[in-house]
């Protein structure tokens, strides 16, 4: 067959470097009605996301109303829930999701970062995609899969071993000993931000390692020409560089932290006793709460004060985000300054 | 081992060099010997049997086309190479005041204490202060108090002229300079650490004219005091800028080989060899 690129009309029929006439510069017909389409289509699509927020919030606030005008400010800040006695406070849910996401944050974040900086800098070449896989499989575990391994693995190893030990080791320190006191029971708050610290990992670590990736290769060298180890190299050039995206993977683990349900569940005990302050205590996050509760919500206050807890963890979510975004605003802000005090 | 067998040969009785070079350690100041060096990248040689001698307290440039080797060559004179990316492998000896920069004990961090580095492209580091940057090598090393601090700042700065731009900005971010002014920061950060020797990949491409010119000046001044190996493709830099320049080709096979080194003067006036006198006549690269 002779049909090869020298044949065909269109290279023939031109020169090279000759000027196709007007038709090159004329615009198609109909060319910028695509264009407006096209802006209107994705204008309605992000106007799309600010809607449903909305709809979804109108909806928590329409149902919850009954609760939050009956209870006030003690609906946030009372400790008792009792549907028998219509008394509903939902300080103990709010409580718990806080300091399970916490401590969620605490541990995932320097084991994350640690994962993503072995995969970065220190894994050898053929390992770091297998490494990476691995742990961004983790994320695709189903929220009740580790809900399970969790009831059935991690929960007696906690009771038996890991909180006896940290009783006897942290326990009598001072202040940060009260975090470990009491009982070792097994499913508390301690164990729930167990699992979530282990949920979030994958989000944690894969940020990082975009992050750390995206530092320039110049920045590292240029700490390394100063004669600093390949340590300070990414503890003084590296880390700096990256910390405001590192704070942002910290984040977005936060925020996965906070509205998970399924798993936390099942290992955090279930339980409104009192607030004490020590990790050991069973526990209950606020979408446990909804998650134990919504089903047996028979009567209109009950209801709409589970919907009130439902409304507040979209507060405390949107107020978490927010804190955590102020803190990233004030370190990259202050980063170039107090270096000469 | 032939290859030994030449290294130890060429250490006794160095290259014959086209030029009479007085060097070593009766003269004040660093100098560099660089023997047969040859550089892989895995499987692919880039440099070879380069032998070369960097004068103390003057100017060494390094010129040829894109590709030649020239990063290649100077990222091995403080053994950058091994902290970049792809395999790469050295064999051959590299110098500083006769120590084998190379030897089995020598540690290659403070290898590049001695032999510092700027770069292409401005680097500061965005998340420290002017001052800062200027003391980021020195904090690898000691724990200076606040005095010495203040002081290295002001003398490495003004050693960069650049004090008098930023001595009301100390605590601005290093990266919102301009980029000549970021560009001399790198040298004040390099300088702070007392180099032997200084490397300089060309420093001026990423800069305007006037901000060439700056750095042009600032070399100029600092070869009295230290010992300064560019790289620069810019053949007139060169010519003001240096004392010795090398002129750097890759043949057919892409391998990048030093064709010939000279005074400046004497090199782009009478070339040894046709190669150096087509290149420095504009008629290729
Ligand atoms: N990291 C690397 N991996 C593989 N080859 C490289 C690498 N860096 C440079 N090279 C090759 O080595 C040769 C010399 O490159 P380089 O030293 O950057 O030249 P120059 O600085 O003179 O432009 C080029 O052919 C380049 O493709
Ligand atoms: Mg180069």
């Amino acid at each position: 067959m002779a049909t090869g690129p020298t044949t065909h009309p269109a290279m023939t029929a031109l020169p090279p470097n000759a000027r196709s006439g007007d038709a090159a510069l004329t615009r198609a017909p109909g060319g910028v009605d695509g264009d407006r389409a096209f802006a209107g289509a994705t204008l309605a699509a992000a106007l799309a996301v600010p809607a449903i927020l909305l709809a979804v919030f109108l909806l928590l606030a329409i149902d919850a109303e009954p609760a939050l005008t009956r209870f006030g400010a003690s609906f946030v800040t009372s400790s008792t829930w009792d549907n028998v006695k219509e008394q509903f406070g939902t300080l103990p849910y709010i409580y718990g999701t806080v300091v399970t996401s916490l401590l969620a944050l605490v541990l995932a974040t320097p084991v994350g970062l640690g994962a993503a900086l072995f995969i970065t800098e220190y894994a050898p070449r053929r390992l770091r995609t297998p490494v990476a896989f691995t742990i961004e499989l983790l994320a695709a575990i189903p929220s009740i899969v580790f809900g399970l391994w969790g009831f059935f693995a991690l929960t007696p190893v906690m009771r038996s071993t890991v909180e006896p030990f940290l009783k006897a080791t942290i326990g009598p320190v001072p202040v940060v000993g009260a975090l470990f006191q009491g009982p070792s029971l097994g499913k508390d708050l301690f164990t729930g931000g167990v699992i979530l610290a282990i949920m979030i990992l994958p989000t944690v670590v894969a940020i990082s390692r975009e992050v750390l990736l995206a530092v320039p290769t110049m920045q590292r060298e240029g700490m390394l020409a100063l004669g600093a180890t390949k340590w300070e190299a990414i503890s003084g050039a590296v880390l700096p560089y990256a910390r405001a995206g590192i704070a942002g993977a910290a984040i977005l683990g936060l925020a996965r932290a906070l509205g998970e349900t399924m798993a936390v569940t099942m290992v955090i005990g279930n339980s409104s006793r009192k607030i004490t302050g020590s990790l050991l205590t069973p526990g209950y996050t606020m979408a446990s709460a909804i998650a134990n509760q919504f089903n047996e919500a028979d009567n209109e206050l009950y209801f709409s004060a589970v919907v009130g807890v439902a409304a507040i963890l979209l507060v405390v979510s949107a107020l978490v985000n927010l804190f955590a975004r102020v803190l990233i605003w004030s370190i990259t802000r202050n980063a170039a300054q107090g270096a000469r005090a | 081992m032939t290859a030994t067998h030449s290294q130890i040969e060429a250490l006794v009785r160095p290259e014959p060099v086209r030029h009479h070079v007085p060097h070593g350690p009766e003269l004040p100041g660093h100098w560099m010997q660089v023997i047969n060096l040859s550089v892989w990248y895995g499987a692919r040689q880039a440099v070879e049997g380069v032998n070369m001698t960097v004068r103390p307290k003057a100017a060494t440039a390094i010129i040829g086309p894109s590709g030649c080797g020239k990063s290649t060559f100077i990222r091995c004179l403080n053994r950058m190479h091994e902290v970049g990316a792809g395999v790469n492998r050295v064999s051959g000896q590299v110098l500083l005041d006769g120590h084998d920069i190379y030897a089995p004990s020598v540690d290659p961090v403070k290898v590049r204490r001695h032999i510092g580095m700027v770069f292409q492209r401005p680097n500061p580091f965005p998340s420290m202060s002017v001052a800062e940057n200027v003391v980021a090598g020195l904090r690898l090393v000691s724990n200076p108090t606040k005095s010495q601090v203040d002081e290295t700042v002001e003398r490495c700065l003004d050693q960069a002229a650049l004090w008098d731009e930023v001595k009301d900005k100390l605590s601005a971010s290093g990266a919102s300079l301009s980029g000549g002014q970021q560009q001399r920061l790198c040298i004040a950060r390099a300088l702070a650490v007392s180099p032997d020797v200084l490397l300089m990949d060309e420093p001026c491409s990423a800069l305007d004219p006037i901000a060439t010119a700056k750095i042009e000046q600032l070399i100029i001044e600092l070869k009295r005091d230290y010992t300064i190996v560019i790289v620069t493709h810019n053949m007139q830099q060169a010519q003001r800028v240096a004392d010795e320049t090398a002129f750097f080709l890759a043949a057919e096979d892409r391998i990048g080989r030093l064709v010939e080194m000279a005074p400046t003067g004497q090199l782009f006036a009478h070339p040894a060899d046709e190669r150096t006198a087509a290149y420095v006549a504009g008629r290729f690269g």
